[in-house]
């Protein structure tokens, strides 16, 4: 449905490429919309007889998981051998005519190579974090709860990137907000969690500001919410959609900002790590993060093709968000704080990639992150587990009593850093090179050092959780199967995933990623490296080698005397990390306190004293003009309307009189009396 | 279902009226009896509204239908002629089935002083103004409905009310709240009902000109309307005046808001429930019905008047909310917001926009409903509504704390509820407004509206904070609270239902509205 488009010539480079090759995708293509409702169904299931089950609604929740992996991985499977296309759409209401067009609200479900790889992520990291959970979370106040939330989570999260249009993107999209709302204040018997809750929410809420308006400006220019259609007409270059581009894809990716941490938005993840740490691997690293990346590559036409103006402010953006924030988790304690500002640093990264125009490059770096970075938070999760605490300063030496947990821990970290072979190498390479490669030579420069300090920062981690000796209470065990095997199954895709993008390798029938992930309605166009760029590996991984080389050297164990460390503590530079940039506190004393209070009592306060006094004085005022009338002329019954309105706010002070008698019925008459010869008087002057 | 066509509509309008008569055939004393006779009553009235909403013929939403008209008033050309169309038609469903559930809910929630005959027959009475406005199609019968709401509400308002004493600012007199509240909102709205009424007979008067004699009747209005007959001048101006504030005042926009948060706090439970859920639809619905289609080109100048106040109360409301202590105050104030979007939808002059404002009338009646149910089962067991004694409901009251979070997500517009649609059509709407009116206006409107969601989150989500988390308040230890009752279930589980299925299936309104609407612009603007 392009009708739009029909004057303009209509050459659609789907048509012609590639759309055409596509399959339909045989009965698990067609019964995908099972994937987005399993979990709800899940959720009520939980909700309602969860607390009388033996796992406490734990089974529900691992079993919808379940299914949906296998769904999702014979999707994924399939897809890579051959490219697979589907939509559907089904009209939930039609609501108006705008310039000329019905416009329509519909849901549905697309399968193709961006949604089956999102779908397949989810469903393997969500199962795995989920049957993670039933460990960790034994013993919780509220385990059936937490699973309810979680399978809200991820039905949402499915509805999100299955969407076929805008309309259900935001539905899922502000579902996983009230998910991670939920998940985040989990223990909201203590304020501060709560508190972090509303925060993620009203971020996210402010950003989503920019995500409506946007569907609004570029809906309406289509006269379609569906990604096909703006593909399409991206596609074309039509001039409707050309009006509003730069300013609709501005908008878009305000509201990619938010889901997706970017400066100054970001300020919502680092207190969303006081969730649960099963939450914070899955949502807030993995998949809910990332929902801002997803849009962007959702609506990469509309950026590659027309919106080319906005993409230098959208690549500055995120450099900054990958290079200045990476910092923060250079002074952090709380080691899922390390890990969180990690994770902005890294959407930095893909975010860059894609604002850059490297669609394949920002969706691998998202593919290996999912792994390497909920592989660190599910080890994170499990040091907590075993020290009862967050704070690397009460942990040390627990390579020897966590062996699962450290070695996991270890090729999370290193493939996070970018080290050769492992998969966070390939990914940040393909982003590196497309910096490079779109003419962003100087943003390459300093993803480059972006790559030094994660590196850093990881090392850092690493020494202070698992080398030296033990700070804290108690003696940490290994924990159970039910929590290191998901650490297993993560660490393999976390070393090996590099492989499927490898420039130029295909594996027999398994196509590249590249490909795969491209079997989309119009093809992306987008730049991605044919051959491994050698130098420019060398520099990123000197850069890795040289973070974790220099942060053993300042945290081993051997090293780590305090005045080494203090000569980081530098003046200024530090307290400003350590105040993260006075952000919180701007917002927090700049924006919000002020609304909440004196903005808002002033607003109740001209509610009272000055619109409220103008009616209750009229009120008085017509009583005692009333009650002058009254006295002078005795009842003579000619200012009805003035008696009625004194009559009935003296009775205000009268108690119940006045409702007993039933005079209001006699001043309802005077009122239309009153009106009737003020009639009369209006007809006669006009 | 010939005996339908005739007479269903006059059944649901007065059913209820019978009823609250038929009340009075028990002693007062057997309240099982006049419970069930209520019920029954209002169950039936439903019942009807859901026939009527069955056998709606939906590809002619935009005709009146079940159409009735008689000769009522012969002297002034006055006619007992009802109808409904799409418009009006999910208003009417809304009204019957709200009511029905006021009922089940008061099952075992009585306040004091105890009269549950004097209590029931009221909201009988209530239920014939409110299903009476909405299928009026007289000027003098809509006249005497949207009247007639009046006073059954005062009186709940003024006996059932809160009893406490409050200060009135300024003037430093020190009033009984229910007192207060039911007398501002009874003079309030009759003031505003007066300039309606004149505005009224001004159409009466002047429709004579062109049809020979006057008339009341609003589709004749509507067709004079369609050829533009009141002109631009101004009488058109003056008449648009006259109706628009009657008709504010009772949806009510910023400023003549101020009788809405004392009558919302005090009123009890369930006058609060059908003042917020039924009553404040009455002015917006008018707009639709009356003020726009007879007086379009007065609709069109006074369009960025009317989009001004509504985002206005849009931003004024949320920012009150922040700044409440009472939780069924600050739902009161809420209502301030949302009617906001409903007018800002309307001010667009586009069918989108007047579509958002439907959905969004019967979002709002579905969740603001719901938020004061809630509020008036926590004022039973904690016997406050204040909220910093509150805290830590979540622990006392699970299932009361998870009602009031979920409706308190619908209210704030999660996408997937009910109240995402009107809110977000609205938007759409001032984006693209009515040709002829400035654009740039309505965009400027469309960001202020857009931002009034954040502070629509913000205080909804800082009265969850402080409502549902946390410990609770040392002062409830030892206390045993019961969590949602059977009576509460009932009432509220159609409503939870109804919050879901609309915001994942929303063709449940747009089906009725959406012709009707388009129709009403084209006709209405041309083009």
């Amino acid at each position: 449905m392009l009708s739009l488009l029909a004057s303009a010539p209509l050459t659609l480079a789907a048509e012609s490429e590639g759309y055409a090759e596509l399959s339909p995708g045989g009965f698990f293509a067609a019964t995908a919309w099972i994937m987005l409702v399993l979990p709800f169904v899940a959720f009520l299931a939980i909700v309602l007889v969860g607390k009388r089950m033996k796992g406490q609604g734990s089974e529900l929740a691992v079993g919808a998981m379940g299914v949906n992996l296998v769904w999702a991985s014979v999707l994924f499977v399939q897809n890579m051998v051959e490219g697979i296309y589907r939509e559907v759409n089904l009209g939930i209401g039609e609501i108006g005519t705008l310039a000329g067009h019905r416009l329509s609200f519909e849901l549905g479900f697309v399968v193709d190579g961006l949604s089956i790889m999102m779908y397949w992520v989810v469903a393997f990291v969500g199962f795995l974090v989920f049957v993670y959970a039933v460990g960790y979370m034994q013993g919780d106040v509220r385990v059936p709860w937490f699973f309810a939330s979680l399978s809200l989570f991820a039905g949402s999260m499915l509805v999100l990137v299955g969407a076929p249009n805008l309309i259900q993107l935001i539905i899922g999209w502000e579902g996983v907000g009230l998910a991670s709302y939920l998940l985040i204040g989990h223990y909201w018997e203590h304020k501060e969690n709560s508190d972090a809750a509303v925060k993620a929410f009203l971020t996210n809420k402010v950003a989503d500001v920019g995500l409506v308006i946007g569907t609004i400006l570029v809906g309406t220019a289509l006269g379609s919410f569906r990604f096909s259609d703006l593909s399409e007409a991206a596609a074309a270059h039509s001039d409707t959609l050309g009006a509003v581009a730069v300013a609709g894809g501005l908008l878009l990716f305000f509201g990619a900002m938010g889901k997706s941490a970017q400066f100054p938005l970001h300020v919502w993840l680092p207190d969303a790590m006081a969730g649960p740490t099963p939450v914070s691997a899955l949502m807030h690293a993995a998949t809910m993060v990332t929902a801002g990346i997803y849009l962007m590559a959702r609506t990469f036409p509309l950026y590659h093709e027309m919106a080319t103006e906005a993409r230098p402010w959208m690549v500055t953006i995120a450099v900054i968000t990958l290079f200045v924030l990476g910092f923060l988790a250079l002074v952090a304690d709380d080691l899922k704080r390390v890990l969180a500002y990690s994770t902005v640093s890294q959407l930095g990264y893909m975010m860059a990639a894609v604002a850059a125009g490297g669609y394949t490059a920002g969706l691998f770096h998202l593919f290996t992150h999912a792994f390497f970075k909920a592989l660190l938070f599910l080890g994170a999760g499990s040091v907590i587990h075993a020290v009862h605490s967050n704070n690397m300063s009460d942990m040390g030496g627990l390579r020897r009593d966590m062996p699962v947990t450290f070695w996991t821990f270890v090729i999370g970290s290193v493939s996070l850093a970018g080290a050769i072979p492992l998969a966070g190498f390939w990914s940040k390479d393909e982003i590196l090179a497309t910096l490079g490669h779109e003419g962003y030579t100087g943003f390459m420069w300093v993803a480059i050092a972006g790559a030094f300090v994660t590196a850093f920062y990881m090392t850092r981690a690493v020494a202070l959780t698992f080398f030296g000796t033990y700070k804290g209470h108690g003696h940490p065990h290994e924990s159970p199967r039910v929590m290191t095997g998901p650490l297993v199954a993560l660490a393999v895709p976390s070393v090996i995933a590099g492989l499927l993008n490898i420039p130029g390798v295909s594996w027999g029938p398994i196509r590249n990623f590249t490909d795969w992930v491209g079997a989309r309605v119009v093809p992306m166009g987008d730049y991605h490296p044919s051959a491994i760029e050698w130098d420019l590996a060398a520099y990123g991984l000197a850069a890795a080698v040289a973070g974790i080389v220099l942060g053993w050297l300042i945290f081993s164990p051997e090293a780590a005397t305090q005045r080494a460390r203090d000569r980081l503590e530098v003046p200024v530079l530090y307290p400003l990390l350590r105040r993260k940039y006075y952000l919180d506190d701007l917002y927090m004393h700049g924006v919000v306190n002020p609304i909440k209070g004196p903005i808002a009592r002033g607003v109740d306060w001209v509610n009272g004293y000055v619109i409220d006094a103008v009616i209750n004085g009229a009120g008085f005022v017509t009583a005692w003009v009333g009650n002058l009338v009254y006295g002078r002329l005795d009842q003579q019954g000619i200012d009805l309307v003035l008696n009625a309105a004194a009559g009935g706010t003296r009775g205000a002070g009268k108690r119940l009189g006045l409702v007993q008698t039933g005079k209001v019925q006699q001043y309802a008459g005077a009122f239309v009396v009153g009106a009737l010869l003020l009639v009369v008087v209006f007809v006669i002057v006009t | 279902m010939a005996w339908f066509e005739s007479a269903g509509l006059s059944l649901i309008v007065f059913l209820p009226a019978v009823g609250a008569l038929a009340l009075f055939a028990f002693p007062k004393a057997n309240e099982t009896a006049q419970k069930w006779t209520a019920l029954v009553v209002t169950g039936a009235t439903s019942l009807l509204a859901v026939v009527a909403a069955a056998s709606f013929d939906y590809r002619a939403a935009e005709r009146f239908q079940f159409e009735v008209t008689e000769s009522w008033i012969p002297a002034i050309g006055a006619n007992y002629h009802i109808g409904v169309d799409g418009i009006s038609l999910p208003l009417l469903v809304l009204s019957a089935v709200v009511t029905f559930l006021a009922v089940v809910y008061s099952w075992d929630h009585w306040d004091e002083p105890r009269n549950v005959r004097g209590f029931l027959a009221l909201m009988l009475l209530l239920l014939t103004g409110m299903n009476g406005t909405f299928v009026a199609l007289d000027l003098v019968l809509f006249f005497i409905f949207f009247e007639l709401v009046l006073l059954p509400m005062y009186f709940m308002i003024g006996i059932w009310g809160d009893s406490a004493e409050r200060r009135i600012p300024v003037l430093g007199r020190t009033v009984t709240m229910r007192l207060y509240a039911a007398i501002k909102f009874f003079i309030f709205t009759l003031f505003g009902s007066a300039f309606m009424l004149l505005g009224f007979l001004a159409l009466y008067f002047r429709s004579g000109d062109f049809l020979g004699e006057n008339t009341f009747d609003i589709p004749a209005l509507i067709a004079l309307g369609a050829e533009n007959a009141f002109g631009s001048g101004t009488f058109a101006f003056l008449v648009f005046g006259a109706m628009f504030l009657g008709f504010a005042v009772k949806v009510p926009m910023w400023p003549f808001h101020t009788w809405l948060p004392d009558a919302h706090t005090a009123a009890p439970t369930v006058g609060s429930v059908l003042l917020a859920a039924i009553l404040l639809k009455l002015g917006s619905y008018a707009f639709l019905r009356i003020s726009i289609p007879i007086l379009p080109d007065m609709a069109r100048e006074w369009a960025p008047f009317i989009g001004l106040l509504a985002v206005i109360g849009i931003i004024y409301g949320s920012l009150a909310c922040l700044a409440q202590r009472d939780v069924k105050r600050l739902i009161a104030f809420s209502s301030v917001g949302h009617m906001g979007f409903v007018m800002l939808g309307i001010a667009t002059m586009t069918d989108v926009g007047f579509n958002a404002s439907l959905i969004g009338m019967v979002a709002h009646g579905l969740i603001t409903g719901l938020l004061f149910f809630l509020a008036g089962s926590l004022h039973h067991r904690y016997h406050t509504r204040e909220i910093a004694r509150l805290g830590g409901n979540q622990k006392l009251m699970p299932w009361m704390g998870g009602i009031l979070a979920f409706t308190a997500m619908a209210s704030l517009g999660l996408p997937g509820l009910a109240g995402f649609w009107g809110e977000f059509m609205s938007l759409v709407g001032a984006y693209q407004p009515l040709s002829g009116l400035s654009v740039n206006q309505f965009q400027t409107y469309m960001v202020i509206g857009a931002i009034g969601t954040v502070l629509t989150a913000g205080y909804m989500l800082w009265m969850l904070q402080r409502v549902n988390l946390g410990e609770p308040n040392e002062e409830w230890s030892g206390h045993e609270f019961a969590d949602v009752g059977t009576y509460e279930w009932l009432a509220w589980a159609p409503l939870i239902v109804a919050i879901v299925a609309i915001g994942v299936y929303p063709r449940i309104v747009f089906g009725a509205t959406t012709d009707a609407v388009v129709n009403l612009a084209r006709t209405a603007f041309g083009g």
